[in-house]
């Protein structure tokens, strides 16, 4: 699927931002101060999620605030739908 | 009822934890045009994973008439929203309106009846039209007040008494109690006056409405005090409904307590009384048996 | 003045007689505005000493530059009751062969008292001091440029030191009174352009806070320590420096006003709050073991009621008469608890050290009713766990768990958790608490730990309670 470079989120507490640019296979460049614990998981919730937007290829960039899980899918759902210009939602 | 904004994660992850009755996740107008789009799926994704256990769930979403409304309307119904919210109604054709969006998304999911309707009345034209609007469709379970609104399109501004209200509070509670539903006051938005708003809330408490919006959790106890009964309120309430069980026991259709005759509305008024003491956590269901 | 003690910083280096492999001692009562431990070190790295054990009652993020001074094999070995900041976290990732050890407030006092932590030379930091070394933490003069209350922390260094060096920045005439160190047990006086920077005192730990989950908890702690049992006239008690405690002690105040009840006195770290609750007559006296803000500097300056308290009287565990054994109530605040009650408040989620332990063990083991605040998740981070990362605290001090999400008895003390659910406060398992954190934001991975030991818990009572293992990125 054709990309362009988007971003979505906060660096609220809580939040998570999540920049798309176009890329070559998946690539999750996470930063995070629970990366130790979490880390796995956010990107593993990263990936998930962009796969089920059918996307594969995209160099994504993760600054994370200690999100949940719901909020990191919102996020990258969102960057996706901006990047890709292909709403989840019916018009 | 709490506002949350629908923009921000750290705020809607535990909001339930001050205990409001009910939480509302706003797409409206506290969300900028250009964060539509994300707060949509912030909300979407909150009401799908986050367990916010008895806490009513309400979704303020953007009027139909925008770009927005639509998808606000599938994202949440598809969340499983237990109510929404439709902001600055002023005709019942635009709740059966909302209530047709509703149901394309709800029968796509197989649960057609599941989400209910709350209209924010928030115009001169939507006080006039206030029973219409409040009887439109069965799924309407309350009215609201939007008072910023409502008293800009009177040309007036607001004020600590609340005087250019009161016609609009008066006229939504008893839309509302004709109607069968429930109606929910306006918000009050300074935080630092607190006797302001235990004024407003004890005014209306005395007016009839069920319950108050507020923006900020610091507001609940206040709201909790002025409704949560009296011991003495809550004693004699249980005096009375323990009359009712025993003239049902009897077979008698009249109530009587201390020899006297108790009235229908007193009766009403006494399992309300009762329902008030439960929902605030000071009685026990266990207790009314 | 013909005795005069006073001489440079180098003199009274020299005539300490401190060498190298010695243990040099600081106080902590400047906090984050402390210039006593970086000018010191300087000066002793300038004179070419090496290998230094530097013993603090606490450190924190000002005093980043001891890097540089370990690194050059200047400080070789630390004790302390925390570290915060770089320096914290070049220490978690190994920066010391020796690892850091780690006491409490009450620990740290007996163990300098019974010779287990021997001092050769102390360095305390005096707000004014007169030539003889009559020394306070009470300015004395119209040009006085700094305040910290209370010396406490540092009276076991002045007793039990073998030379005790006062650095004042208010040079005072004799007599110096009244006094917290005494010019019998000091050897040299330096004067210096500043111990430390009063207006921070209150920064690190300290924050009053308006955000509603603060005030929640404060709300449902205050409800514990109500009906709790222990809430009656001539109760004692001591709060924590967390948003939460301190918002407590609001609640608390409302509730004495209302049923007529005082409370004895207050104890620990004093704050503004707990002054102010004094001057109102609700508390009768204050025991005051470090000045947590400069209102409580000035308070102690000058009411008689508001008394000094040296670490060993405040918490030691062995000395039957310290006054955490005569506490009623305590509010602590922690980093993780876990589902036997025991408490972290020194090793951060990450597994990097980045907190104290203060005086968290000896009031939760000596007082009647000891009640830990927290959330029970900070933003993804857990604090209620199946396991604490470093245990501080055993649980069986602990009595009282308090969440946003309800509130844990300690199976131990049934009594607690009748008279609370009786209240009305929603009593929980406290594994159902932690299963509750894990739902929320599921099971984190077990931290990366290297098999370096970068620093050792000693329990009050003097045991290796826990061992801080390097973290590897």
């Amino acid at each position: 699927m054709e990309i362009k470079t988007a971003m979505a989120g906060t660096l609220e507490s809580g939040d998570i931002v999540i920049q798309i640019a176009p890329g070559d296979g998946l690539q999750i460049d996470l930063q995070s101060s629970v990366s130790a614990q979490f880390g796995r998981q956010i990107k593993a919730v990263i990936a998930e999620t962009l796969e089920g937007l059918g996307i594969e290829n995209a160099c994504v960039k993760a600054t994370d605030k200690g999100a949940l899980d719901c909020t990191i899918r919102a996020r990258v759902t969102a960057a996706a739908v901006r990047a890709t210009g292909k709403d989840v939602w019916k018009d | 009822m709490m506002f949350v904004p629908g923009n921000n994660p750290g705020m809607m992850a535990d909001a339930h934890i001050y205990g409001p009755d009910s939480i509302m996740l706003d797409l409206e107008d506290s969300v900028t045009m250009a964060e539509k789009d994300t707060a949509r799926l912030l909300v979407h994704n909150a009401l799908k994973s986050i367990d916010y256990g008895n806490t009513e769930m309400v979704v303020r979403i953007n009027p139909l008439s925008t770009p927005y409304g639509r998808k606000d309307v599938e994202a949440v119904v598809k969340a499983g929203v237990d109510v929404i919210r439709m902001p600055k109604t002023e005709t019942a054709d635009e709740v059966r309106e909302l209530e047709a969006e509703i149901i394309k998304v709800e029968t796509e999911l197989g649960c057609v009846g599941r989400t209910q309707i709350m209209a924010a009345i928030e115009s001169a034209l939507g006080i006039v039209n206030a029973y219409e609007i409040a009887a439109a469709s069965k799924r309407m379970m309350g009215i609201a007040l939007g008072a910023e609104d409502y008293s800009a399109s009177l040309k007036t501004q607001r004020t600590p008494g609340g005087a250019e209200l009161l016609l609009a509070r008066e006229t939504i509670v008893v839309a509302a109690r004709a109607a069968g539903i429930c109606c929910f006051d306006t918000v009050y938005s300074n935080l630092d006056d607190m006797e302001t708003f235990r004024k407003e809330v004890e005014l209306i408490k005395d007016l009839g409405f069920d319950g108050k919006s507020i923006i900020n959790p610091r507001q609940i106890e206040v709201v909790n005090e002025v409704f949560t009964p009296t011991p003495k309120a809550i004693e004699k309430a249980l005096r009375i409904v323990a009359a009712i069980k025993e003239a049902q026991a009897k077979g008698s259709g009249v109530v009587s307590l201390n020899g006297k005759m108790v009235d229908r509305p007193v009766v009403i008024r006494a399992e309300r009384t009762i329902q008030y003491a439960i929902a605030s956590g000071v009685l026990s269901e266990e207790e009314v048996i | 003045m013909r005795h005069s003690k006073v001489v440079t910083l180098e003199e009274a280096v020299r005539r300490s007689g401190l060498k190298d492999g010695m243990t040099i001692s600081f106080h902590h009562h400047f906090r984050g505005g402390d210039k006593v431990v970086n000018l010191v070190v300087d000066k002793l790295a300038e004179m070419g000493f090496k290998d230094l054990k530097l013993a603090a009652s606490s450190l924190s993020d000002v005093h980043a530059p001891l890097i540089e001074h370990i690194k050059a094999g200047v400080i070789t070995g630390i004790s302390t009751s925390g570290l915060r900041g770089e320096l914290a976290n070049a220490i978690s990732h190994g920066l010391m062969k020796e690892p850091v050890v780690f006491r409490s407030h009450g620990g740290r006092g007996s163990a300098i008292a019974s010779g287990e932590l021997h001092i050769d030379v102390a360095f305390l930091g005096a707000s004014s001091c007169d030539e003889l070394g009559n020394a306070s933490g009470c300015p004395r003069s119209e040009n006085a440029k700094s305040i910290c209350g209370s010396l406490g922390y540092a009276l076991p260094d002045a007793e039990y030191a073998d030379h005790v060096v006062v650095l004042t920045d208010d040079l005072v005439a004799y007599p110096n009174v009244p006094k917290s160190i005494s010019a019998s047990q000091v050897e040299s006086v330096v004067v210096v352009d500043s111990v430390g920077d009063s207006s921070k005192i209150s920064s690190g730990a300290i924050r009053d806070s308006k955000n509603p989950r603060d005030i929640l908890l404060a709300k449902q702690a205050a409800k514990v320590i109500i009906n709790s049992g222990y809430f009656k006239d001539g109760f004692s008690i001591q709060t924590g420096t967390g948003g939460a405690s301190l918002a407590a002690v609001k609640y608390i105040r409302e509730s004495m006003l209302e049923q007529g009840i005082k409370a004895s006195f207050a104890l620990g770290g004093i704050t503004a709050h707990m002054v102010k609750l004094h001057q109102e007559g609700l508390i009768d006296k204050l025991i005051d073991v470090q000045s947590f803000d400069k209102v409580a500097a000035e308070s102690i300056a000058s009411d008689q009621t508001h008394q000094e308290v040296s670490a060993v009287d405040y918490a030691s565990a062995v000395h039957t008469g310290s006054a955490v054994h005569a506490l009623d109530i305590v509010i602590l605040s922690a980093l993780e608890v876990d589902v036997n009650f025991n408490v972290n408040v020194l090793v951060g989620s990450d597994g990097v050290i980045r907190g104290a332990i203060g005086g968290h063990p000896d009031t939760a083991e000596d007082s009647a009713l000891s009640i830990i605040v927290c959330p029970l998740l900070r933003g993804r981070i857990p604090c209620v766990v199946p396991k604490v990362t470093t245990l501080i605290t055993p649980g069986k001090g602990v009595d009282v768990v308090v969440t946003e999400y309800g509130i844990a008895v300690n199976p131990a003390r049934p009594e607690i958790a009748e008279r609370l659910a009786a209240a009305g406060l929603k009593i929980v398992d406290i594994k159902d608490l932690a299963a509750k954190a894990t739902s929320i934001i599921g099971t984190p991975d077990p931290l990366p730990f290297g098999d370096r030991v970068v620093g050792v818990v000693m329990s009050r009572h003097g045991e290796i309670l826990d061992r801080i293992h390097n973290i590897v990125e």
